[in-house]
């Protein structure tokens, strides 16, 4: 509950300006809270008169539960990178409260199973069915909230994958516990709860979650945002478990299963070449595709590229596609509205190839080229090929 | 086949600025809009019932002004629309908002199948739909691009994981979500908008939807912000004009300095 002590309060206002959420406005030299807020505390903090209380119900502490837990995503008995790379954060963390680090795994003919152990689990618990080979959403949050519930980890952590995001909450509303998506950061603070940090309002400002009530406390991650370890020698054991069959049951029937061959997903993709309006025609995606191919990446578009026609939906980059984090984003004739920045704002390395040098996304790119991509693009598959063929 | 269709009320984007000092999200004045995301849910709904008859009822959970929403989809041609408003839900997150969903649903008698978009443009969090199925002990299936059949209680489906397809057969009643790109979205005509008028249209509060308080809004939620910031911002890097060959050397030079391997690999 938050309250404003009249007394104390003397209507300067600095509050209604702290409050992201615009919950705060003056009514008679009074400041008014809103149904939305948040109790963030960011009016509290603020008010040099102490005229803003948050109350907060005090909960019993959840104290035996311990340790961090990985979802150990496989596909086809391969074992996801995003899940190396959460057992890297996850290793820092686990030290940093000398807590043990877990994995959970389901499958069928997982074969690489101890390079979790290289990657830093501690224990490694492995499900193994045919009923597993292939995500099942019921089956698999019913064994993985059972198991939960068994050993009690404070932390779990998932890879934000399709998987991933669809298992999460169903497990989280399983154990009535809270989830943040798609975090960017995670430390663990001096009481011992996670502050979990995560872009809000289309990365506008970032929010810090914690879940101070309830266990385990949960995350999805992207996959790229956390890094991986060295592969060491490390002692990890091993648990086999029986899958009880009656969580294996299930209403949902997987008839058949199909690879895209090759192709790689924008959101796996370590290059991309993107492009948008100013490609101009559909033919243009044809040049990026030949500029994709020479960097070994994948195209991907903005908006109006899609609704043009020009690229496949599946393909598209922003506040109402996807957001991609690669190595290296390549955007040609997209002019950088903020609902495609936040779709690729956070790539390590961002090119631009605009002919307006005044275009927006001129002010996030690394390096930018104000040029007609369709002289620029040719000039640069060549030079690129000759450099190759220098090494 | 009787659908619910959820759909929520979002800062229309074209507008949202944030005061470049504070970060404090500019509210005034801004417009709420149909959650783009919900508009493939919305268009797949009406696919359905125009192939198989039935109802949809739409479900929104929001402030009073949510109720433009709801009007948007009775005027593409869903049947009703229950807006579920109450300062107990206030201040909800995931868990909470799927807690309140669920007791409306509850309450709203039976159901075939519930559709949820992928995400929001505003929470994005993708997190409610799998949240409510659970509450609602329902099977979900997310990332759905065709429905392929229904029959005796069950749909097949396709949906899309990030590197393949899967055929899935589902009994119902089920959740499902459906991705950009499954269908377009058709727009409200004049004479759907007058339609609209007519239709039956609701406002719930928590009382009515025998939602327990202490499951609802900030009391209910397990996640507590505790810090908001502003995000680091990127610095302007290097621009060069013109495609002269020694521009494209030297972005092939930053581009080997930065260790872009261009024998890159997809992982
Ligand atoms: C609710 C909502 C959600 C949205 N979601 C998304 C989203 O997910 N993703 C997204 O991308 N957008 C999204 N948008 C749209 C967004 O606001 C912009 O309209 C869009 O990003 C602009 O796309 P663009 O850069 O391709 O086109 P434009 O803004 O038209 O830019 C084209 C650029 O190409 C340059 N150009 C033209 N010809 C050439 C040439 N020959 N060589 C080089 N440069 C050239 C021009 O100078 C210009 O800068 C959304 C909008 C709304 C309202
Ligand atoms: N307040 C709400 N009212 C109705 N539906 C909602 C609400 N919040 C989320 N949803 C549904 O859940 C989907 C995912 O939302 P989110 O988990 O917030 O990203 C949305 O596309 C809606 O279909």
């Amino acid at each position: 509950m938050i309250t404003i002590d009249r007394e104390k309060c003397i209507g300067c206002g600095e509050c209604v300006d702290v409050c992201v959420f615009g919950s705060i406005s003056m009514k008679d030299n009074h400041p008014i809270i809103s149904d939305d807020c948040r109790l963030c505390g960011s009016c509290a903090k603020v008010c040099q008169y102490n005229a803003i209380e948050i109350k907060r119900e005090k909960k019993k502490k959840v104290t035996d539960w311990r340790g961090i837990l990985i979802f150990g995503e496989q596909r086809d008995g391969v074992i996801l990178e995003v899940v190396y790379e959460l057992l890297g954060k996850g290793r820092k963390l686990a030290d940093s409260i000398n807590e043990p680090l877990l994995c959970v795994i389901l499958g069928k003919f997982v074969a690489e199973i101890n390079k979790l152990a290289l990657y830093g689990a501690d224990e490694i618990h492995y499900f193994e069915d045919v009923k597993l080979e292939s995500f099942n959403c019921e089956i698999y949050s019913n064994i993985i909230s059972n198991f939960i519930k068994k050993i009690k980890p404070s932390i779990f952590l998932i890879g934000a994958t399709s998987i991933g995001r669809e298992l999460g909450p169903r497990v989280a509303a399983k154990l009535k516990t809270g989830l943040t998506a798609d975090c960017t950061g995670l430390e663990v603070n001096k009481e011992g709860l996670l502050v979990q940090t995560r872009p809000a309002f289309g990365g506008n400002i970032m929010a810090s979650i914690i879940c101070p009530n309830s266990r385990p406390q949960m995350a999805t991650v992207r996959p790229k945002v956390m890094k991986k370890l060295e592969a060491k020698e490390r002692e990890g054991k091993l648990f086999n478990h029986v899958v009880n069959s009656e969580l294996i049951d299930s209403s949902i029937k997987i008839l058949g299963e199909i690879k895209f061959n090759g192709q790689c997903d924008i959101n796996n993709a370590e290059i991309i070449v993107s492009g948008g309006l100013g490609v101009g025609k559909k033919e243009g995606f044809d040049l990026l595709e030949k500029l994709a191919l020479e960097l070994n990446g994948v195209i991907a578009a903005s908006r109006p590229a899609v609704d043009a026609g020009w690229a496949d939906p599946n393909i598209q980059v922003g506040m109402s596609g996807k957001v991609v984090q690669p190595h290296l984003y390549v955007a040609c004739g997209i002019s950088g509205a903020v609902q495609h920045r936040v779709g690729m704002e956070t790539s390590d390395v961002i090119v631009a190839i605009n002919k307006d040098e005044r275009a927006p996304i001129f002010d996030i790119a690394d390096f930018g080229i104000v040029a007609d991509l369709y002289d620029f693009i040719p000039k640069f598959i060549q030079n690129l090929k000759n450099s190759k063929a220098q090494i | 086949m009787n659908i619910i269709v959820c759909l929520k009320q979002v800062p229309d984007a074209d507008e949202v600025k944030t005061d470049p000092e504070t970060g404090r999200i500019v509210r005034e004045g801004i417009k709420g809009t149909v959650n783009p995301f919900d508009m493939f849910i919305l268009e797949e709904a009406l696919r359905l019932k125009e192939q198989f008859g039935g109802k949809i009822t739409l479900l929104s959970m929001g402030p009073k002004d949510a109720i433009h929403t709801l009007y948007y989809g009775l005027a593409v041609g869903a049947d009703e629309g229950y807006l579920l408003s109450d300062s107990k839900f206030a201040g909800s997150d995931t868990l909470a908002t799927s807690y309140a969903l669920s007791c409306a649903i509850k309450t709203l008698g039976l159901y075939d199948l519930i559709m949820c978009g992928i995400k929001t443009t505003d929470g994005d969090t993708g997190q409610v739909g799998a949240n409510l199925a659970e509450l609602l002990d329902i099977p979900s299936v997310y990332y759905v691009n065709r429905i392929l059949s229904y029959q005796n209680d069950f749909i097949k489906v396709e949906r899309f994981l990030e590197d393949r397809s899967q055929i899935l057969e589902v009994h119902l009643p089920c959740l499902i979500s459906i991705i950009k790109g499954a269908n377009v979205p058709r727009m409200p005509t004049l004479e759907g908008k007058i339609e609209a008028e007519g239709k039956q249209l609701k406002i719930l509060n928590a009382f009515e939807v025998n939602a327990i308080e202490k499951y609802c809004g900030i009391e209910g939620s397990p996640t507590r912000v505790i810090e908001i910031f502003l995000p680091e911002k990127r610095k302007k890097g290097v621009i060069l004009k013109g495609c002269r060959e020694q521009n494209i050397t030297k972005l092939i030079q930053f581009l080997k300095n930065k260790k872009i391997s261009i024998f890159g690999m997809c992982s």
